[in-house]
């Protein structure tokens, strides 16, 4: 009996999103992120998405809710997957620790779900509504979608935050809300580019018809990319 | 890595051959290992109207420190003092009636192990990961981390025992919305108690590897059960337990 040494006992184990491999050498699926404010439109966001992607890819979803299963149970109702593939996380009052400070039940949830059903090639995890310095942790996803919304303010991408500013696409919802709560959408396009520079940024109505599709085609180049990284030799 | 790895033999580790810091990273509240998302049993405590204010936030986790968390203690000092991880995974089966309370430490036991075997590799933790896939207990897990971790049977009991109030405390505090230098203060207060809890769970746990593990205490607190079986039903929560 001894104390492991670092080089003699490297990491053989999948502990985060850095590595694409599961641990029996197959590969493993694409993790997106989806955080946002309370209420932006995250949990309709992942449903379309599923509606437009399932007959491509084969999907997932990991929810975390902050104290009920609304959202795994929306999800459910909308039968927008079969329900082994749609686990609901509980986050013990504090939605942003689960994504980003500790993911240990969102890691097994997702492992969990890539053993259940077979090999998956897109996990979405919903973050819990919460504030906009809630980020993913690059432990847990591979790419995140920070979701807002025009009714929300459209001050929002001028103040900022983490999310906001970082996030791998910026998703501004509700756009055919704009008029009734005076959202200045070209002010919401300026500030944003403000922010984030060359990332991008969707603007989107899910009560319109195929509203998803700007989401539903960035999330498809990321799959793309995915599988050619964790494909080449 | 270092002087300890180098002087670490058997001897060392059954006695703790890391120091202080190796603990504090173990015991810290934001170890990484899925506790944040319970309570104890305070929100079922709180709800009952049970746990209103801080004397009896005290007084339930005085309650909790002398029962489950002596039972902690002794099971995690045992892994640690190198008793058989499946053995005491069964003995901790023994002594937790609540089927949801199996489950959350085992939830918690396969968290802990995530995050030991990233901080602490060791082929212990690896044995014991692929025989409990699902998780085994969590106070079994953490006394294992322990020894990977270079330290001894006491050290283990200490961070057993110190989790089993500092969870609810740190819970009500966003339950009651409980003034957190109060919350504090309470575990300051139980310092000199959770000393006394944590030499007896090392002592147990000591003899548990050399006499068998029916040495181990088995304090029971059968309103915290009950009460863990009413919460896991709960349709609205904060906490998963
Ligand atoms: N008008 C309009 N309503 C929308 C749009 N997207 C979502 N909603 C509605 O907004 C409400 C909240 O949407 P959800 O998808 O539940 O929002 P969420 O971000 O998941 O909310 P939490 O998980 O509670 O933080 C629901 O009633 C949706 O039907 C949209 O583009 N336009
Ligand atoms: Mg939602």
């Amino acid at each position: 009996m001894h104390l492991d040494h670092p080089t003699t006992y490297p990491h053989r184990h999948t502990y985060g999103a850095a590595s694409p491999l599961r641990p029996d050498g197959t590969r493993r699926a694409l993790r997106i992120g989806l955080g946002g404010p309370v209420g932006s439109g995250k949990t309709a966001t992942v449903a379309a998405l599923c509606r437009a992607l399932r007959e491509e890819v084969s999907i997932a979803v990991v929810t975390n809710d902050i104290y009920t299963r609304e959202d795994a149970e929306f999800l459910l109702r909308q039968a927008v997957l079969p329900p082994e593939r749609i686990t609901a996380v509980e986050t013990g009052a504090c939605p942003h620790t689960a994504i980003r400070d500790d993911i240990s039940a969102n890691l097994e949830a997702v492992e969990d779900l890539e053993d259940g059903t077979g090999p998956l090639d897109l996990v979405l995890v919903e973050s819990g509504g919460d504030n906009l310095t809630a980020t993913f942790s690059k432990g847990l996803v591979d790419a995140q979608i920070f979701v807002i919304d025009v009714a929300g303010g459209d001050d929002i991408p001028r103040k900022g935050g983490p999310g906001v500013t970082t996030a791998d696409l910026l998703v501004v919802n509700k756009t055919d809300l704009a008029p009734y709560v005076g959202a200045d959408l070209a002010g919401m396009a300026r500030d944003a580019k403000a922010q984030r520079g060359d990332l991008p940024v969707a603007f989107t109505s899910l009560a319109a018809e195929d509203g998803v599709a700007p989401v539903r085609d960035w999330v498809r180049e990321r799959l793309a990319a995915w599988t050619a990284t964790a494909t080449a030799p | 890595m270092t002087a300890t790895t180098d002087v670490a033999d058997v001897a060392d580790v059954a006695v703790g051959a890391a120091g202080r810091a190796a603990l504090l990273v173990l015991a810290d509240g934001r170890f990484p290992a899925g506790g944040h998302a319970h309570s104890g049993g305070a929100e079922a405590a709180v709800k009952a109207g049970r746990v209103t204010d801080v004397p009896s936030l005290e007084a339930f986790c005085r309650g909790r420190l002398h029962t489950a968390g002596l039972a902690a203690a002794a099971l995690a000092a045992a892994a640690a003092a190198g008793a058989d991880p499946l053995e005491l995974d069964e003995a901790a089966d023994a002594r937790t009636p609540s089927l949801a309370l199996r489950a959350a430490a085992r939830r918690l036991g396969r968290q802990m192990m995530r995050a030991a075997r990233a901080t602490w590799p060791s082929p212990a933790l690896d044995t014991l990961a692929s025989a409990r896939p699902r998780g085994a207990h969590q106070p079994v897990v953490l006394g294992l981390a322990a020894r990977a971790a270079g330290l001894g049977p006491l050290d283990a009991a200490y961070a057993a025992a110190y989790e089993a109030v500092s969870g609810p405390a740190t819970a009500v505090v966003r339950l009651l919305s409980l003034d957190p230098f109060h919350a504090t203060a309470v575990l300051a207060r139980l310092a000199p108690e959770l000393d006394v809890v944590a030499v007896a769970g090392a002592e147990a746990g000591r003899r548990a590897s050399d006499e068998g593990l029916d040495v181990l205490p088995a304090p029971s607190a059968p309103l915290l059960d009950i009460t863990a079986e009413q919460h896991a039903a709960w349709p609205v929560r904060l906490f998963a337990t």
